[in-house]
């Protein structure tokens, strides 16, 4: 997020991590999310190798990203971080696999529609790094 | 301002400044990644007054309690001593008291102590022979007892440490052992709670205390043991635990063995697999997972997958040294 828009958010309403719940609202999607992914035999080969709390750690970090909150991530990094995963065949629909668990997790924790849509544009918007493109 | 010790230095903490920020102003090299309490790479224990609450957010309640917090979140309230994680630990001199075998190959070792030995149930500590060679083991009693410390020594075949302990020590020899670390351990909180004790052979040992400290505080919700081996050589303390059972109608007891010969009371099949079956939904559960790395590392995603929440799964995975 760009400083103009942060403050423009800031004058004029409370930012998506804050209408959709901030850190109790992180908590309360990532476990169901990671229930979700790990059966999901399309990608859970991307998401099982390491210890489950970092990984655990990690998938809260995105749901913080994908909610707007405060995170330090640039787009280097998550190429970074990906790029072992792009390399194991990481690919669009691997991607596409996570938004959908992203929004039916939501969905399961009643969020309304027009925030899962914010949210589901931010995460979308990390796809190229993501798979390094 | 606030003033953070380490190790006898003092380093000065701002008013606006956390405490990472002002151990990295002060040259500390303290791990540190995401500065937003996500990755817990800087965590840290404070020694001298509990941690502010915010600095605790997302940590085990084990960690609470010991005064672990994240330094990139803490905001001083007051004066801290703080321990890094990899800082030089502190040995305390203590003597065999007992060292008697448990079955055929896992020896009893019981090492007392002049003053209280402070720990919690299901921790490890670091066993240190006088040449320096050191090995962690777990802490099989309840700190209730005595000032002693109880340890299930497996003897491993070309292991200098275990052998030595095995062979080399007789009661009244004086051992190093190190502050105890680790936080699978039993909190007396929701008492109603199930809990899943599931470990591979000397994967007993912080599972017995665990267990014993939970009796002792009423636990009150039923408290399933899975101990397993390949035969029923290996297993040991069958007798003690099936008194816990006669003597407490919460607690349940499932000795499970994987080998081919499988005598009457015992149930065939891997203990964790056999554990596994025994539920179909763990949501609420308070798991405790000790013992071999790999049944270790799966079973924490297989009861998590049973619904059992990421902050109730406790496991302590027993890693051997090369010889």
């Amino acid at each position: 997020m760009s400083e103009s828009q942060s403050n423009e958010e800031a004058t004029t309403s409370a930012t998506l991590y804050e209408r959709i719940g901030g850190e109790a609202a992180v908590n309360a999607a990532v476990e169901l999310f990671y229930r979700k992914v790990l059966n999901d035999y399309r990608i859970n080969r991307f998401f099982g190798n390491s210890d489950m709390d970092t990984q655990i750690a990690k998938q809260k970090a995105f749901f913080t990203m994908a909610f707007g909150g405060p995170n330090n991530y640039t787009g280097q990094d998550m190429r970074n971080a990906h790029a072992h995963l792009v390399k194991m065949g990481l690919d669009s629909s691997h991607f596409d696999a996570v938004m959908e668990h992203l929004g039916a997790t939501l969905v399961e924790l009643n969020v309304p529609a027009e925030l899962i849509a914010e949210a589901a544009a931010i995460a979308e918007s990390t796809r190229n790094d993501v798979l390094g493109k | 301002m606030t003033k953070l010790t380490i190790e006898g230095k003092t380093y000065s903490c701002q008013p606006n400044e956390t405490v990472l920020e002002a151990l990295l102003r002060g040259q500390v090299a303290i791990s540190h990644a995401c500065k937003k309490g996500t990755c817990h790479s800087c965590m840290v224990r404070s020694l001298n007054a509990a941690p502010p609450e915010a600095a605790q957010a997302g940590l085990k309640s084990t960690l609470k309690t010991h005064h672990h917090f994240l330094a990139c979140l803490c905001h001083p309230e007051q004066d801290m001593v703080i321990k890094l994680p990899d800082q030089s630990e502190f040995y305390t001199d203590g003597t065999v008291v007992v060292n008697d075998m448990l079955n055929r190959n896992t020896l009893l070792l019981i090492i007392a102590f002049k003053d209280a030995f402070e720990f919690n149930a299901g921790q490890f500590v670091n066993l240190q022979r006088a040449d320096g060679l050191t090995r962690c083991y777990s802490i099989a009693n309840t700190p209730q007892e005595s000032n002693t410390l109880e340890f299930h020594i497996r003897r491993l075949s070309g292991g200098r440490f275990s052998e030595w302990l095995h062979d080399g020590i007789k009661a009244g020899d004086t051992i190093a052992v190190s502050e105890p670390r680790g936080h699978c351990f039993y909190l007396p909180e929701r008492r109603g709670q199930g809990l899943l004790l599931v470990g591979t052979g000397t994967g007993l040992a912080p599972l017995a205390g665990i267990l014993t400290d939970a009796l002792a505080h009423g636990h009150s919700g039923p408290i399933y043991l899975f101990h397993g081996s390949r035969e029923v050589e290996d297993l040991y303390r069958i007798d003690e635990l099936r008194q816990l059972v006669a003597q407490h109608q919460n607690f349940h007891y499932m000795p499970c063995l994987s080998g081919p010969h499988v005598p009457e009371g015992f149930t065939a099949g891997r203990a964790n697999e056999v554990a596994l079956a025994t539920f179909a939904d763990l949501k609420g559960w308070r798991i405790f997972l000790c013992g071999h790395p790999a049944m270790v590392n799966q079973m924490k995603t297989m009861v998590f997958l049973k619904g059992a929440s990421s902050a109730d799964i406790y496991a302590d995975a027993f890693l051997s040294t090369p010889a």
